[in-house]
């Protein structure tokens, strides 16, 4: 019963939804001043992302006359949820080792609910600039899945024995050294930051978006306190994934001493390249995107794998 | 299976109110209908009841960016008319503040052709480096915009010769940045991958078409009114007129940044040979007789005809910006393409609505059944319902 509690706890607080969300916020705000100053702007104050979210949850919830009512509601849930649960496992594992078997399996599954939420709530949503979001939300899952998977399991095969624990990942690496070490790793590291962006929707892949093509595309009927899970939702993500990606290649987060501090720093390297990114590219066409991830980006990845398998 | 995607009326792209319909297939677009007339104002009617004086201030509101064009225009057609030489040095201050005009527009479009592709630091670095144009216009001119610069006979006001040395340096480094841009953007393959190959105008239907402009000039055409029939000081300065033979927006993107460096140019040389002397030809009336003032505004051929009476106001002005030739361009442009290169190609003529748009009530068979008089009546009558029923 305890131990139950202590789950949902550990879920709904820390260091599941409640923590996640602040510290996505703030992540997102470290986005928004990076970006700033590289736009020669002076960027908002921290308390922003804090005061958009808190704004909209207070607005009214407009749904679309030929709307779907409860896709349309319940999609936003979905992912929030799903990255809620992604951040909570990937915590109890770096700091008590609590993993089981298949657990990367189920994170990689975990992080591809949001996009198919948004694609649930943009297709319920009936709206055509919706809809042409949708299929192009549609189109990148399918072009960054493939590399992003292959390149998650170039760090499985590097580690021996083999597994598919993320605690016998970490543990691998506390006794071996940390998996970007390794030449296949640093190319599955690569791959793995543009999925990153891809599953952002940051430029150059915020193509279901796009402000001045489709206006928002996937959630321009979204409004009120279903948006503002929406905007959490992308903090959140913001800051999970990066963690996901420490744990699985660059020896997971060390919660004591000068190790806090590591962690703080591995951290912002990752969120500064995935800014630096989003500001000096345009936009791709979703044609150009899906060739990109299957051209070069999956012979990369493929590249990685068989380097991991000859044992670089 | 075709869908319908709207463009508008209200879109991030636009600026002003316009709707445009896409039918698509998938990402496909199949055709294009633009549906103008959301925001007109009237100008033509509110022109013939203004004297030729306040005329000029008035059609410099037409556009808040072509304010210069507009301006020199009409009062080339009142010159026209009146048959008016003006002094050597009006002509070269006219000519250097409608250059700078030029500048800061092309740099605007560099910056909201970068928003649109969704490159937001192009945008806003785009926008930084149009700040000090606007800062010379300011020094010239004593405003960013609306300059209340051109009159009939010369230009209003005189300037310093101490204004001149800072706006030649801000020009130097205009165009440092601005090769620094053209490079940045020539050599990103994302950009090029954007830009290149994408909306294509073929020469023949940009003939056919009538575009203006730069527009025209990215596809190979020929023409600039500076110098096919040179008004200002455009015939004492060395330029050359950018053409591009491509078609493309990139081509479109090219023409406009080097038309930049062409600027700065004639800038340069224009304030080192300014003659000294009178500002302006003293105008006692516009006698009876009709005229007509064209130059090229940064978008394309701005027109303007004025009929006297011998009054001191015309009986009619009518005046043309460029943009109702470029828009009809984008049907063929955009046939073929898909829906997120739709917005950039609609772009790429650097559209300026509320300064293209004309209103006539027609009935179906073409005969006017409304003048101008009657339509401001029924706003009025709108105006009023609304105040009693709001």
């Amino acid at each position: 019963m305890a131990s139950t509690l202590r789950l949902v706890l550990s879920f709904l607080i820390f260091p599941g939804l409640l923590f996640t969300a602040v510290i996505g916020l703030v992540t997102q705000w470290i986005d928004r001043k990076v970006s700033a100053l590289v736009q020669w702007r002076v960027g908002p104050p921290w308390y922003q992302p804090f005061a958009d979210v808190l704004k909209l949850m207070g607005k009214e919830i407009v749904i679309p006359a030929g709307a779907r009512r409860a896709g349309f509601l319940i999609a936003p849930m979905a992912g929030f949820a799903a990255i809620g649960v992604v951040s909570t496992m990937l915590w109890l594992t770096n700091m008590h080792g609590t993993g089981f078997v298949g657990d990367l399996i189920g994170v990689i599954y975990l992080l591809t609910i949001p996009s198919l939420g948004i694609i649930l709530g943009a297709s319920a949503s009936s709206n055509p600039l919706s809809s042409v979001g949708a299929s192009r939300e549609m189109k990148l899952v399918l072009a960054y899945e493939l590399p992003f998977v292959i390149a998650i399991f170039t760090a499985v095969t590097k580690v021996s024995p083999m597994t598919l624990r993320l605690d016998g990942i970490l543990e691998y690496q506390a006794a071996n050294g940390v998996l970007l070490g390794n030449a296949s790793c640093i190319l599955a590291f690569i791959v793995c930051i543009l999925v990153v962006q891809a599953k952002l929707t940051y430029p150059p892949f915020d193509i279901p978006e796009a402000d001045t093509e489709l206006m928002e595309g996937t959630h321009i009927e979204y409004s009120g306190a279903a948006l503002a899970v929406i905007k959490l939702q992308q903090a959140m993500m913001l800051f999970t994934l990066p963690i996901f990606l420490i744990t699985v290649f660059w020896g997971g987060l060390v919660l004591s001493g000068w190790g806090i501090l590591y962690t703080i720093v591995k951290y912002v390297i990752i969120i500064v390249i995935i800014v630096l990114i989003k500001n000096t590219t345009p936009r791709v066409r979703i044609d150009q995107a899906v060739r990109f991830f299957w051209g070069p980006v999956t012979v990369i990845a493929v590249v990685g794998m068989i380097l991991a398998i000859l044992g670089f | 299976m075709s869908t319908t995607i709207p463009i508008g009326p209200f879109h991030p792209v636009l600026e002003e109110p316009e709707y445009i319909t896409l039918q698509v297939e998938g990402e496909t677009v199949l055709s294009a209908d633009i549906e103008l007339g959301r925001i007109h104002r009237g100008m033509e009617l509110l022109a013939e009841e203004k004297t030729f004086d306040q005329d000029v201030f008035l059609v410099e509101r037409i556009c808040g960016i072509c304010s210069a064009s507009h301006s020199w225009a009409a009062t080339l057609a009142m010159e026209d008319i009146g048959g008016i030489t003006i002094p050597d040095r009006a002509r070269y201050l006219r000519t250097i503040v409608h250059e700078l005009e030029r500048l800061h527009s092309h740099m605007l479009w560099v910056g909201l052709a970068g928003h649109i592709i969704g490159y937001w630091t192009v945008f806003m670095w785009g926008w930084k480096y149009r700040e000090p144009v606007l800062d010379a216009l300011e020094a010239i001119t004593g405003n960013r915009n609306n300059y209340a610069w051109y009159c009939p006979g010369g230009v209003r006001r005189d300037v310093p010769d101490e204004v001149w040395p800072p706006v030649l340096k801000s020009m130097d480094e205009f165009a440092e940045k601005t090769n620094l841009l053209i490079g940045a953007i020539l050599n990103d393959p994302v950009i090029l991958g954007r830009l290149k190959g994408v909306g294509i105008l073929t020469k023949e239907d940009a003939i056919a078409y009538g575009t203006l402009g730069p527009t025209a000039r990215g596809s190979g055409v020929d023409i600039d009114v500076r110098r096919d029939e040179s008004y200002g000081a455009y015939d004492e300065v060395d330029w050359k007129v950018i053409t591009q033979p491509d078609g493309d927006c990139l081509a479109v993107a090219v023409v406009r940044l080097l038309e930049m460096i062409e600027a700065t140019k004639i800038i340069k040389q224009c304030i080192k040979n300014l003659p000294k002397g009178e500002i302006r030809s003293e105008v006692r009336e516009i006698p009876r007789g009709e005229g007509i003032g064209h130059i090229e505004a940064p978008r394309g051929e701005s027109f303007h005809f004025i009929r006297s009476n011998g009054t001191n106001m015309p009986v009619r002005h009518k005046m043309r910006a460029p943009t109702f030739l470029n828009i009809p361009s984008y049907r063929p442009r955009v046939k073929g393409e898909t829906i997120s290169d739709a917005t950039l190609i609609f772009a790429v003529i650097d559209p300026c609505y509320s300064c293209t748009e004309r209103m006539a009530a027609v009935d179906p068979g073409g005969k006017r059944i409304a003048n101008g008089h009657d339509l401001i009546k029924l706003s009025h009558e709108k105006t009023e319902w609304l105040k009693k029923n709001l």
